[in-house]
C-alpha cells in the first residue's frame, strides 16, 4: 500500500516537475506564483523544460542596461504560423517568456545574477494577455505584480563601476502601452526577421529559424527575410544599424498601428518617407518634450534633433520611451548622434 | 453565505448611492461596485491595483486628501468611473514623479473622471488616448509654481478619441494648453476654466466640436481652432465657439520653441486656423492686447498633398468686443508683427490674413467657402490683400466688414450619447 502512495507521489511530482501547465497558460486568472505555471526545471537557475525553447533577438529594446533572457513554449502538436512583417501567430496555450536580471559583476560571471522580474506574455483563447511576476529576495520564487513594483538595484558594470537604478516592474497596463497593436495586446520581438540568427543550444548552434523548424513549433518561414541588423555591430551599415536600434526600441509605438500614431512620427523598420521618419518633422503635442528644438531630425545637426534630445533625457515628462527607462543608453546615444550628424540635407 | 447577502446589500447600497450617477452618464443595469482608496502608506500602489482590477461598472472612490506620487497612473478598463471627493479635495501631487510620461493615462472606453485635481504632472497631467466616450467633470490639472517652460505640456489631453466631454474643469499653468483635444470627434467642452496656460483651450485636428461657457484668462492665447499637416486625422471642422469669456489673456509666451502654440502672441482671444466649417458667437472678447480674434492660414511650408492650410466657411455673429490690440506682442511669432505693421498700429477687432489658394487672392473666396462676418458696426475689421501685399503695393488692406456680411448657417449642436 504504502509503495503504491509513493509510487503516486513520484508520479505526481513528475508531471509537475515535467512538465508545462498548459492549463494555467489558458485559463482567465494568473496563479500568484510563476512556479506554478512549470516552466523551469530549476527556477533560481532558471533551467527551463525541454519544451520551452530560449531565443534571443538580433536587436534588443534597451531596459536600464537589465540583462534578457527569453523563451518560447508551444504546446504539442501544435504550431506558429508565419506572418510578413510581423511577429509569429501563435496557437491558444503559447507562451513568451523573458526573464529580467543584473549580474551582480558584469566582469565576473560567476558572481551570480540578480533577478528581478518574469514578463509573461500568455495566449489566451481570445488574444495576448500580459503579467509581470517579480523574484523574491531569496530568489527563488516569483510574485505576481498587477500594480508594477520598484526594485532599486546595484551592480557593477564593465569597468568596474558602481551602478544602479531605480527599476520599475512594469503594472499590467505599462505592458500593454508598448505591446498594444491596434488596440490589442501583441509580442513585438519574435518576428521571422528578428530571430533570423544563429544560437546555441544544448544540442548545438542553430539558426533559430531552423532549430524552431526542427523543433516543429513552426511549419514554414520565407528564406528571404528583411533582416534587421545588430545595432551593435559595427561592421554593418550605420543606417542599418539606427534603424534596426529604433525599430525595437520606438517602432512598437511609433508606427500607424501603434500607441503614439497620433504623433505622425514613425520609426518602425518599414517606413520609408522622411518626414515621418523625424526629418525636418515638427513636434505635434511634444510640450517640454522638445526641449526648445524645432524639428525631430536636422540632419547634419544633431543637438538639434529633437530625437536625441529625448534619447538623452532621464526626465519623465521629457524622455522617451515613456517607459522601461530610467537611465541614458550611452552607446545607442552615441551611435544616433553619428547617424544624424552624417546624415545629408 | 450570509455574508455574501451581506455584501450584495452593501454592494446595493452603493449602487443606489451612485445610481443617479451613473444612470446620467451611461444608461445601464449593471450593478456596480465601489471600491474605496484612502490616502496613506503605498497609496500609488492601492490606487493602481485597484485601476487595473475594477471591472465594467464599477466607481473607484479616491477619498479626500493629498497623495504624493513617484509614478504615473493608468487605466485600462472600460465603463468605469474614478470619483474624488472634490477638485480642492482629493489632490494628486506628481511633483516627486519618477516615472510615467503623464499624472494619468486612460486608454479604455466609457469613463468617467470626477472631482479631483492633478497638481504638478512631469509631462501632461491627464492624457486620454483612443477612448469612445470620456467624461471628465470637476477636475483640476496645475502646475503650482505659475507659468513656466518647464511645466508638462498639456493639463487635459484627449487624443485620437470619441465622445469627449470636459465639464467644468479648471487648467492652469500647462506649458502648452491647459485643454487640449486632438484628432478626435464629437467634442463638447463646457463650463471650464483655463489660466495662465500658453493656450488656455485648444481644438486640434478634430472633428465636431462645442466649446461653450468656459472661461479662458491670463493665457497667451485664450481659444485656439487649430490644424495641422503630417497627422493621422486632419482637415478639422464644424467647431462652434460660443458664450464663452476669453478674456485678459496678458501672459507671455513660455511655452518651449518648436511648439505650434510657441509662435502664438501674447493677447489673442480667439485664433483659428487652417479649420473648416466654424461658427464664432456670442463670446465675449477683451482685454486680449495683440488681437481679440483672428482667422489665419497655416503659413509653415509643407509638402503634405492631403492637407488645406486655410481656413473655409468661418462665420463670427454676435460676439462682444472689449478693449483689445493695446499692447501687441510683436516679438512672438509673425501674427502680431504683420498686423502691426500693415494696419499702422491701428489693431482690429477681428483679423483675417486674406491666405488663400492663389486664384482666391485674385478672385475671392467662392461663395460656399466665405468669411461671414455679422458684428455690430462698430467692431473693426482687418484682411490682407495678400496679393498687393506681396506685391508691395502701398496699401494692401481691406477694413469694411461689409464685404464679408452673409447669412449665417448655423452649425448643429453637437449631441454626445448619455450626455
Amino acid at each position: 500500500m504504502k509503495n503504491i502512495y509513493n509510487f503516486l507521489l513520484v508520479l505526481l511530482l513528475c508531471t509537475k516537475l515535467y512538465a508545462v501547465n498548459d492549463n494555467l497558460i489558458i485559463s482567465e486568472a494568473f496563479p500568484e506564483k510563476l512556479s506554478d505555471f512549470s516552466f523551469f526545471k530549476d527556477s533560481s537557475a532558471q533551467i527551463p523544460h525541454d519544451e520551452v525553447i530560449p531565443y534571443e533577438l538580433i536587436s534588443t529594446l534597451f531596459s536600464d542596461y537589465s540583462y534578457k533572457q527569453r523563451w518560447v513554449y508551444v504546446p504539442k502538436n501544435k504550431k506558429a504560423k508565419y506572418e510578413e512583417d510581423w511577429v509569429f501567430n501563435f496557437p491558444t496555450g503559447s507562451a513568451l517568456i523573458k526573464t529580467f536580471y543584473y549580474p551582480v559583476d558584469e566582469r565576473n560571471p560567476s558572481a551570480g545574477k540578480q533577478l528581478l522580474e518574469t514578463r509573461l506574455l500568455l495566449r489566451k483563447e481570445d488574444g495576448w494577455e500580459a503579467v509581470s511576476y517579480a523574484w523574491n529576495k531569496e530568489q527563488n520564487e516569483a510574485y505576481k505584480k498587477v500594480a508594477g513594483k520598484t526594485i532599486n538595484v546595484a551592480w557593477t558594470d564593465f569597468v568596474g563601476e558602481e551602478k544602479e537604478v531605480r527599476y520599475r516592474v512594469p503594472n499590467v497596463n505599462q505592458c500593454k502601452e508598448c505591446h498594444a497593436a491596434d488596440d490589442k495586446i501583441s509580442p513585438i520581438g519574435p518576428k521571422a526577421r528578428n530571430i533570423n540568427k544563429d544560437l546555441e543550444f544544448e544540442d548545438g548552434n542553430f539558426n533559430q529559424l531552423v532549430y524552431w523548424m526542427n523543433r516543429e513549433i513552426i511549419d514554414e518561414y520565407p528564406l528571404e527575410l528583411n533582416s534587421p541588423v545588430d545595432w551593435m555591430d559595427e561592421s554593418k551599415d550605420i543606417n542599418d544599424r539606427v534603424r534596426s536600434y529604433l525599430d525595437v526600441n520606438c517602432g512598437h509605438c511609433h508606427s500607424p498601428t501603434g500607441n503614439a500614431n497620433s504623433t505622425g512620427l514613425y520609426l518602425h523598420l518599414n517606413e520609408t518617407r522622411d518626414i515621418h521618419l523625424g526629418k525636418y518633422k515638427k513636434p505635434v503635442a511634444t510640450g517640454r518634450g522638445s526641449g526648445g528644438l524645432k524639428y525631430s531630425i536636422v540632419p547634419g545637426k544633431p543637438e538639434e534633433s529633437i530625437l536625441l534630445h529625448r534619447m538623452e533625457s532621464m526626465d519623465p515628462g521629457v524622455m522617451m520611451p515613456e517607459s522601461g527607462r530610467a537611465l541614458t543608453h550611452e552607446e545607442a546615444v552615441v551611435m544616433v548622434r553619428e547617424w544624424i550628424l552624417l546624415m545629408q540635407n | 453565505m450570509g455574508k455574501n447577502i451581506f455584501k450584495q446589500i452593501k454592494n446595493l447600497y452603493c449602487f443606489r448611492a451612485f445610481a443617479v450617477f451613473v444612470a446620467l452618464f451611461f444608461v445601464s443595469n449593471i450593478i456596480s461596485k465601489e471600491i474605496v482608496v484612502e490616502p496613506g502608506a503605498n497609496a500609488h500602489e492601492r490606487l493602481q491595483e485597484a485601476m487595473i482590477l475594477m471591472e465594467e461598472g464599477d466607481i473607484l472612490r479616491i477619498k479626500s486628501g493629498y497623495y504624493s506620487f513617484e509614478d504615473g497612473l493608468s487605466l485600462d478598463v472600460d465603463g468605469v468611473s474614478v470619483v474624488g471627493d472634490g477638485m480642492e479635495e482629493t489632490i494628486l501631487d506628481f511633483k516627486n514623479q519618477k516615472s510615467g510620461a503623464q499624472g494619468l493615462l486612460v486608454t479604455s472606453d466609457k469613463v468617467t473622471l470626477k472631482d479631483f485635481s492633478i497638481l504638478d504632472a512631469k509631462g501632461d497631467a491627464l492624457k486620454v488616448i483612443g477612448a469612445k466616450g470620456i467624461n471628465m467633470i470637476n477636475l483640476r490639472t496645475e502646475w503650482t509654481g505659475g507659468p513656466k517652460s518647464t511645466n508638462g505640456a498639456y493639463g487635459f489631453y484627449p487624443v485620437e478619441s470619441e465622445d469627449v466631454l470636459i465639464d467644468g474643469c479648471v487648467a492652469i499653468g500647462a506649458s502648452d494648453a491647459g485643454i487640449y483635444v486632438g484628432q478626435s470627434k464629437n467634442i463638447i467642452v463646457r463650463n471650464s476654466i483655463a489660466q495662465y496656460n500658453v493656450a488656455g483651450i485648444e481644438i486640434e485636428n478634430s472633428y465636431y466640436a462645442d466649446v461653450y461657457n468656459n472661461l479662458a484668462s491670463h493665457n497667451t492665447g485664450g481659444i485656439l481652432i487649430f490644424d495641422l499637416p503630417d497627422l493621422p486625422q486632419q482637415g478639422g471642422h464644424h467647431i462652434r465657439v460660443f458664450e464663452n469669456q476669453s478674456i485678459d489673456n496678458d501672459t507671455d509666451n513660455f511655452a518651449p520653441e518648436g511648439n505650434i502654440v510657441g509662435e502664438v502672441p501674447r493677447g489673442t482671444g480667439i485664433i483659428i486656423m487652417a479649420n473648416s466649417d466654424v461658427e464664432v458667437f456670442n463670446n465675449l472678447l477683451s482685454g486680449n492686447g495683440t488681437v481679440n480674434l483672428s482667422i489665419v492660414s497655416y503659413s509653415d511650408e509643407t509638402d503634405d498633398p492631403n492637407y488645406y492650410p486655410h481656413p473655409r466657411r468661418i462665420q463670427v455673429h454676435n460676439n462682444t468686443y472689449g478693449p483689445g490690440g493695446f499692447d501687441p506682442d510683436i516679438n512672438t511669432g509673425d501674427l502680431a508683427k504683420t498686423l502691426f505693421d500693415i494696419s499702422n498700429g491701428n489693431m482690429p477687432d477681428i483679423f483675417w490674413d486674406g491666405v488663400g489658394p492663389l486664384s482666391q487672392m485674385i478672385f475671392g473666396q467662392p461663395d460656399d467657402e466665405k468669411l461671414i462676418i455679422s458684428e455690430d458696426s462698430e467692431v473693426t475689421f482687418l484682411t490682407i490683400s495678400a496679393l498687393k501685399y506681396m506685391m508691395g503695393f502701398s496699401n494692401p488692406i481691406r477694413t469694411d466688414k461689409e464685404e464679408f456680411k452673409g447669412v449665417i448657417n448655423p452649425l448643429e449642436p453637437i449631441n454626445i450619447d448619455g450626455i
